[in-house]
């Protein structure tokens, strides 16, 4: 089976599907047969995962079947970030095995990077024979008690009967409400046992009712208040995209004029073509969205969660705002900000019941907003997106990632580690649609990048995919690139090498009297270039180019472009002094963004 | 700080009580006393949770337990309206001298004596907080030689239940 292989539609609806046995005397399984054939019954057909002692039996089982490929990483922390990633680009379960003891905990990281993005992610891991456990058995970890608090919920599953319940639950609680990652952990016993397989299981989740339809008195207060609004912003958050909602925010937005801001992880939620989209807000936010936020009347939060890093200084944030705040987890409304009219709801439906509000209310009220049009219009053409030229006559990275995005266009998937091209990649591609951008936004786990964007290509094998990663991440998660060539899943890498710990650099050289301590990797210009990038991806079978001018750059991305029989990597070797701007120094309000070094812009002092 | 009492009827499932209690911490709330017994329904259980928290945090962590998928249903039980009692044993030094002080105090606040030996009693109360506070410092001049304290129970009065709330729905 190749990459290229088309997969199935993706079933939105994880709801599970009554079919599988027939009447009659239902089929004998073992516990493995068991997982696999739950999962197949849900829908899942790719798995990304590695084999180990408590996991032998399911193995086995995957070996004699032929409805899920599965996708043999090189560590396990890679079959966790490529499970994201397949999820954040199709907004299908992504599912990562691994076995007991230390395959467990090294998918830790992706777990809680899954938690804190609310990315639908199963985990099943192999637990020791049940009467081994806690005896301190060889591979042994408590993996359940480990992840408690970064999944949505787990389960330990000893007999083979509980399997067909334990997924089925485990997929419905990922996919559904908040999405999270839910981990089954299963002992090597219920996997060898046999046992009669029953579909569809019977859930008993009697805790278990996410909220989807809002309240509609509260939708009507939240519709009035935005017609009487003078300064009303819309900020839209990852949940826009969880939701499958960006239809219905156009509709909205367009319907009411509101401007519109798109957090780090709601890129591509709304086109950042459309003339409402002042862009990303927050600490390397444009200053226009971000002083629309701070001078607003009325913010409408949608699936946001005023995140530290949107807010700045949080008693000191929007302090004119009245704030809506929509979200289908409760417990996100009041956590930071109080909400005067909280909206417990999915997007999607709630955009919708908005939008018709929204229409009757300006019957009897009618808007005005022009003002505020006219100062955040200003705003934007003052202070746009930009970047200056490095003075060390090395490359500008923010060039070259703007390149790529022009390049390959908006229907590509961008997936980005963490750090300044993280940042940058944020704001110099431009993303048009819902789920073409996936990082690491909460937990902001360097290495996310690589093993993504092979999830994502997995997910997605029709869509060029792009991995925007640093120097540092790319050294974090590289080992993929084999599964990648092996499993003929062809990735294109953009390693924007400025040879350090780029973010840290930053906040040294701002914050820190210049002192850069132990951010210099040795891997960029001028440097040991140790380890030598092309050399290592060529090892692994890629493409490998190294770009060092500007005259380069396209004529290397038009090649990786090209290049479909494997993955390319490119190491694009740019200046290490180019810093990411604007930006809100951490823990002060956000009135004072910087745009350029030293440099602030004026607001409006209310 | 303000004490809330919160009762959860929870699932009767393995590492529940962690889930419940590693919330608290992680989140930075503090128990101050909790009770756990099974409930009038097989398989669910109840926990009655006394917290110390203003009224905004109290939100933030009901409603993070009403995340865990093994929580059914949590009410907060207004003194008011509701009947909350502690439960103490406690081991008082009480020899011929002291012995006849000591069951004095056990009969004003209406406690038991429960085990005698030649130079100890071990007395029991029921009662709220302040009651056996109260107690407690009444027989501190004899010789606390030990103490075991249960959480607080509490229920709410009149005939409505919380598994019926629940499954009335």
């Amino acid at each position: 089976m190749t990459a290229e292989t088309p997969v199935p539609s993706p079933s939105p609806s994880p709801a599970v599907p009554a079919s599988g046995t027939d009447s009659g005397t239902p089929e004998i399984l073992t516990g493995s047969g068991a997982i696999i054939k739950s999962l197949e019954l849900l829908g899942v057909t790719d798995v990304f995962g590695l084999p180990g002692g408590a996991v032998i039996p399911l193995y086995d089982e995957l070996m004699s079947q032929t409805g899920i490929r599965h996708i043999l990483v090189r560590h396990e922390q890679g079959a966790g970030h490529a499970a994201e990633g397949y999820a954040s680009a199709s907004n299908r379960v992504g599912v990562a095995i691994a076995t007991s003891g230390p395959g467990a905990t090294n998918l830790v990281t992706a777990i809680a990077d899954a938690y804190m993005d609310s990315v639908p992610i199963l985990c099943i891991t192999g637990q020791v024979f049940s009467t081994l456990m806690g005896t301190d058995a060889f591979q042994e970890a408590d993996i359940v008690g480990i992840t408690m608090p970064i999944t949505k919920h787990s389960f330990l599953v000893k007999r083979p009967e509980d399997i067909p319940a334990a997924i089925a639950s485990a997929h419905l609680i990922a996919s559904t409400g908040r999405p999270g990652p839910v981990l089954v952990d299963i002992t090597k016993d219920a996997q060898q046992k046999s046992a009669p397989f029953i579909w569809p299981p019977k859930l008993d989740l009697p805790g278990y009712r996410p909220v989807t339809k809002a309240h509609g008195k509260q939708v009507l207060a939240a519709a009035q208040l935005l017609a009487e609004a003078k300064k009303p912003v819309l900020y839209v958050g990852g949940g826009v995209i969880r939701a499958r909602a960006s239809e219905e925010l156009l509709a909205f937005a367009e319907l009411s004029k509101t401007p519109v801001v798109t957090t780090l992880m709601a890129r591509g939620a709304f086109p950042d073509s459309h003339d409402q989209h002042l862009g990303m807000p927050g600490m390397h936010g444009t200053v226009s969205a971000v002083l629309a936020l701070q001078e607003a009347d009325l913010i409408i939060a949608l699936g946001a969660r005023f995140d530290d890093r949107v807010t700045g200084k949080v008693s000191e944030f929007a302090p004119h705002a009245t704030i809506v705040h929509v979200d289908v987890d409760p417990a996100e409304i009041g956590k930071i900000r109080a909400a005067d009219v909280p909206i417990v709801g999915d997007a999607k439906d709630v955009l919708a019941d908005l939008t018709a509000a929204y229409a009757a209310a300006v019957t009897t009220t009618t808007p005005d907003i022009d003002a505020w049009w006219t100062y955040l219009k200003g705003l934007r053409e003052e202070f746009p997106l930009g970047y200056s030229e490095p003075t060390d006559g090395l490359m500008s990275p923010q060039f070259v990632i703007q390149r790529i995005g022009e390049l390959t266009g908006p229907e590509a998937v961008y997936a980005a580690g963490v750090g300044q091209h993280q940042m940058w990649a944020a704001q110099f591609i431009k993303y048009e649609r819902p789920n073409s951008w996936l990082n690491s936004g909460g937990a902001g786990t360097m290495g996310y990048s690589i093993p993504a964007a092979m999830g994502a290509k997995v997910a997605e094998p029709d869509r060029v995919v792009w991995s925007i990663d640093g120097d540092g991440c790319f050294q974090m998660t590289n080992q993929e690139l084999a599964t990648c060539t092996i499993n003929n899943i062809p990735i294109k890498v953009a390693i924007i090498n400025n040879s350090s710990l780029g973010m840290v650099r930053q906040w040294q050289t701002l914050f820190y009297d210049g002192r850069h301590s132990f951010t210099d990797l040795h891997t960029g210009h001028g440097s040991a270039m140790v380890p030598d990038f092309v050399k290592l991806s060529e090892a692994y079978g890629a493409l490998a180019i190294r770009v060092t001018s500007p005259d380069q750059v396209d004529d290397a991305i038009k090649l990786a472009l090209a290049t479909n029989d494997r993955p390319v990597v490119i190491d694009f070797i740019v200046s290490r002094d180019a810093m990411v701007w604007p930006m809100v120094p951490q823990g002060v309000s956000n009135s004072y963004v910087q745009y350029a070094k030293d440099h602030a812009p004026t607001w409006e002092e209310e | 700080m303000s004490t809330h009492v919160l009762s959860l009827l929870v699932e009767d499932k393995p590492g529940l009580l962690t889930r419940v209690a590693g919330l608290f911490a992680r989140r930075g709330f503090n128990i101050e006393s909790l009770a756990v017994g099974h409930t009038e329904v097989p398989g669910l259980s109840r926990i009655t949770i006394l917290v110390d928290v203003e009224d905004a945090p109290l939100e933030q962590v009901t409603k993070q337990l009403n995340k865990l998928i093994n929580v059914i249903k949590i009410v907060e039980l207004d003194p008011a309206q509701s009947v909350q009692r502690e439960h103490l044993l406690v081991k008082v030094r009480a020899d011929n001298t002291t012995r006849s002080m000591v069951l004095e105090a056990v009969t004003l606040f209406r406690a038991r004596v429960v085990d005698v030996s030649v130079d100890a009693v071990v007395i029991e109360v029921t009662g709220d907080s302040g009651k056996t506070q109260a107690l407690l410092r009444v027989l501190e001049p004899y010789g606390i030689k030990e103490i075991a304290q249960s959480g607080l129970l509490a229920i709410g009065r009149g005939s409505k239940s919380i598994s019926e709330r629940v499954f009335k729905n």
